[in-house]
């Protein structure tokens, strides 16, 4: 054969894909329309006005798929007309990723002090308590808030979705 | 949007309303023609229309007929085509024509009426959620809240209809913000900073695909409706660039026209129902030279049979068009006339020549497999062949200013094949979506552009009847558009993969009780004409080019009669089907061929 040939990578990757969009109406769901309509998958999802002056927000999308569904998620967004910048923060190297959660435990005396026990050796915060109820705040990165999850066992959960951004210098900001 | 020009500046005209403010901007971007219907919602815009003479506001007698026409607009001018429509019903009846322009890349505003602001929300009268039920199909929308947003958004809608891969843009327009006191902007002061497609390919790309160019073995030149698109300027160059290197071409459904069909260099369409040469010298290529099309499906047949052996090289305006369906091996992100230009350029300073001792093994299997005559069919003395037809309307037409349309299905894949294209944005047919009833309103909007040019619908019986209410319009605006319906009695296509693929059970595929298509066009005030064997063809077709008003031509053609070749579903261009009779023909009822589309 005369040319080099490309190996396909048919292995499912997880990719954190940052977003900065301007913040105008319909925006988040010309996003995740995106994703329904061609069955792609959203493991979590954030978003918030990051920017009041210039009405810019910034999503975190969390999803799975192959290397060929990755690039072509982040090639229909990139081409959204209210899409200002975006970051494959998974591949351009070293990426912090915190999510925040709530958790709820409710029994009697000594399930709770086993609770707090769980929450104090992973860190978590007692926000609030009544006779027979303890809620907890965590945040961490996904695999802590996991963890932390499966030894609690409460009986309500309340997660925020990952943020994320990169590590060192680089930075998201709008395009000139 | 958060980039909204000063607008403090522009002179305080208080006089003006929102509709005025919309009509002055529409005016502004060279809008000629608007198709369209009025309704309640929209009854502001129509007064204003009433009141001016810069725009002529073509009534139509269904919105989805609006966009079509609007279509046929755009592909043949290179414009942007302009639709204004009521809420409700009215937005609702554009979903086909917007979900038709987006596949096929063509460039529309379409207005649509909205509910009073402060009735959004409340289930009234007409009320449609049209931003939420357009956001798929269109390439960007617009819910206007603000009368003084007006002028920008529509001057940022054309910007994005044009820009890049050229779609659909939809503007929802509220009733109250209509009548609104508004302030106008002209074009100039708006520039949408954030919207820019990259339009210029990098250099070091350029070079490599000259590289791999200039020493191919097997090449082939892979053309799509990008070309077109980025316009005849584009076109040009990339006649010349084919000339110089002396490789052969083939062209997708969209992209006929890009380079003439009667240049030898041209092998055919490829695809599903393209030649055999051209399909075979796609699958055995030793470099691809992909330039604006896309991979679709019906190009391409089994991926992983799909021209196994060669480099691929993908110029696209659009990044998500590259390695979607086929993963190629030198991706060129750039508008196809400014990668063409450089890819010539690149050519002639190398000094590179066309090299015919190189090519000579490629141009000879070429012709052998061209020897096989794939277009070729079974003449009858009795019946008419919808082949023949196509052939003869070809002959009669092909040194006249002509523009064909096409409805979907047998017709229009003998359309593509039979009736050769030497320029481009003179063939305007429905290719992504594949919507029945796109013929005779885009021709509609063909001729509105090109009011002394012969303008052809090709057209299916079943088809043509989805949009027929359309000849009231043409009658109206007396545009003289010909319906050149073949004839069969059956949705031909459908009966095909019935026949291929579920037993010859032709379920609800054939269609009693058709009108009487001459009686119909009479009826229409047009003029009606049938031919029913091969002597009364010629006939038929010079009198319906001869007269000057709408014809419905109705060509009864032979009912059994089956588009080849055809590469069945789940086949690869290698495992084509030349005709009924070809023993190579592998997998006629198989599980795959059922169960893709």
């Amino acid at each position: 054969m005369l040319y080099e040939h490309r190996e396909t990578v048919n292995e499912l990757r997880r990719h954190t894909v940052a977003v900065l969009v301007d913040n105008e109406p319909g925006v988040l769901a010309r996003v995740i329309g995106l994703f329904s309509g061609r069955g792609y998958n959203i493991d979590s999802l954030t978003v918030a006005e990051v920017d009041q002056a210039a009405h810019l927000s910034r999503i975190t999308i969390v999803t799975t798929g192959t290397e060929q569904i990755i690039e072509q998620i982040k090639a229909l967004l990139g081409k959204q007309v209210p899409v200002r910048q975006l970051a494959d923060l998974t591949v351009e190297g070293d990426v912090i990723e915190r999510e925040l959660a709530l958790a709820k435990v409710t029994g009697d005396r000594g399930r709770l002090i086993d609770a707090l026990r769980v929450a104090d050796f992973m860190g978590a915060r007692l926000i609030d308590r009544t006779i027979d109820t303890l809620t907890f705040e965590v945040t961490g990165s996904s695999e802590d808030i996991d963890s932390f999850l499966t030894l609690l066992e409460p009986v309500e959960v309340s997660r925020a979705g990952v943020v994320a951004m990169a590590r060192g210098p680089r930075t998201l900001s709008p395009a000139a | 949007m958060s980039d909204a020009p000063s607008i403090a500046a522009a002179p305080a005209d208080t006089s003006l309303t929102g509709a005025d403010v919309l009509l002055r901007a529409l005016v502004d971007q060279d809008v000629e023609h608007v198709f369209g219907y009025p309704g309640g919602a929209v009854l502001p815009i129509y007064d204003a229309i009433f009141k001016q003479n810069h725009l002529q506001h073509i009534l139509v007698r269904h919105e989805q007929g609006a966009v079509h026409a609007a279509e046929g607009y755009a592909r043949s001018t290179g414009k942007v085509g302009v639709v204004l429509v009521t809420s409700g019903p009215g937005a609702t009846n554009t979903v086909t024509g917007l979900t038709d322009a987006l596949m096929d890349s063509v460039p529309i505003v379409v207005l649509t009426g909205q509910v009073p602001t402060h009735m959004i929300g409340n289930d009234a009268f007409q009320e449609a959620d049209t931003v939420g039920i357009t956001r798929p199909c269109t390439k960007h929308n617009y819910l206007v809240k603000d009368s003084d947003d007006i002028a920008r958004v529509v001057h940022e809608a054309f910007h994005v209809a044009r820009a890049g891969r050229p779609g659909p843009v939809v503007i929802d327009l509220p009733k109250d913000v209509m009548l609104a006191a508004a302030r106008y902007v002209g074009k100039e002061e708006v520039v949408h900073k954030t919207y820019q497609p990259r339009r210029l390919p990098q250099e070091d790309r350029i070079e490599r695909a000259v590289d791999l160019i200039a020493r191919a073995q097997r090449p082939i030149f892979y053309v799509g409706g990008g070309v077109i698109n980025a316009g005849l300027e584009a076109c040009q160059t990339l006649r010349a660039l084919i000339r110089e290197t002396g490789y052969p071409v083939t062209q997708t459904l969209m992209g006929l026209g890009a380079f003439p069909a009667s240049d030898p260099q041209f092998i055919g369409m490829l695809g599903m129902h393209g030649t055999y040469e051209a399909n075979m010298a796609m699958h055995g290529c030793d470099l691809m030279i992909c330039i604006g099309a896309r991979f679709d499906d019906r190009v391409t047949g089994r991926l992983d049979g799909f021209s196994p052996g060669s480099f691929k090289i993908h110029v696209d305006i659009d990044p998500s068009s590259i390695n979607k369906n086929i993963q190629v091996d030198l991706p060129i992100v750039a508008d196809c006339g400014e990668a063409l230009k450089a890819l010539l350029s690149c050519w002639r300073r190398r000094n590179h020549q066309m090299d015919e001792v190189r090519l000579a093994p490629w141009w000879e299997a070429i012709k052998g497999w061209q020897s096989r005559n794939s277009l070729g069919f079974v003449m009858s003395p009795t019946s008419i062949k919808p082949q023949y037809a196509i052939q003869r309307l070809w002959h009669f037409t092909r040194d006249l200013d002509t523009y064909i349309t096409t409805e979907v299905g047998q017709h229009q894949m003998w359309a593509a094949q039979h009736y050769h294209f030497d320029e481009p944005f003179r063939w305007m047919t429905s290719g992504g979506l594949g919507t029945m009833g796109y013929g005779l309103p885009a021709a509609m909007g063909v001729q509105m552009a090109h009011p002394d040019s012969l303008v052809v619908d090709i057209a299916g019986e079943a088809s043509w009847v989805m949009n027929m209410q359309e000849m009231s319009t043409l009658v109206q605006y007396h545009l003289p558009v010909k319906s050149f319906i073949l004839n069969n009695s059956y949705m031909g296509m459908v009966r095909q993969w019935q026949d291929f693929f579920h037993g010859n059970r032709h379920a609800e595929s054939y269609m009693d009780s058709l009108p009487d298509f001459v009686r119909l066009a009479e009826a229409f005030g047009a003029v009606g004409l049938r031919a029913t064997t091969p002597a009364e063809l010629d006939d038929v077709i010079q009198e319906m080019i001869a007269v000057k008003r709408p014809v419905i031509a109705d060509i009864v053609v032979d009912r059994a009669e089956n588009v080849y070749p055809m590469i069945p579903g789940g086949a690869a261009h290698n495992e084509i089907m030349l005709s009924p009779e070809d023993p190579s023909a592998p997998v006629k009822g198989s599980e795959d061929g059922m169960q893709t589309v």
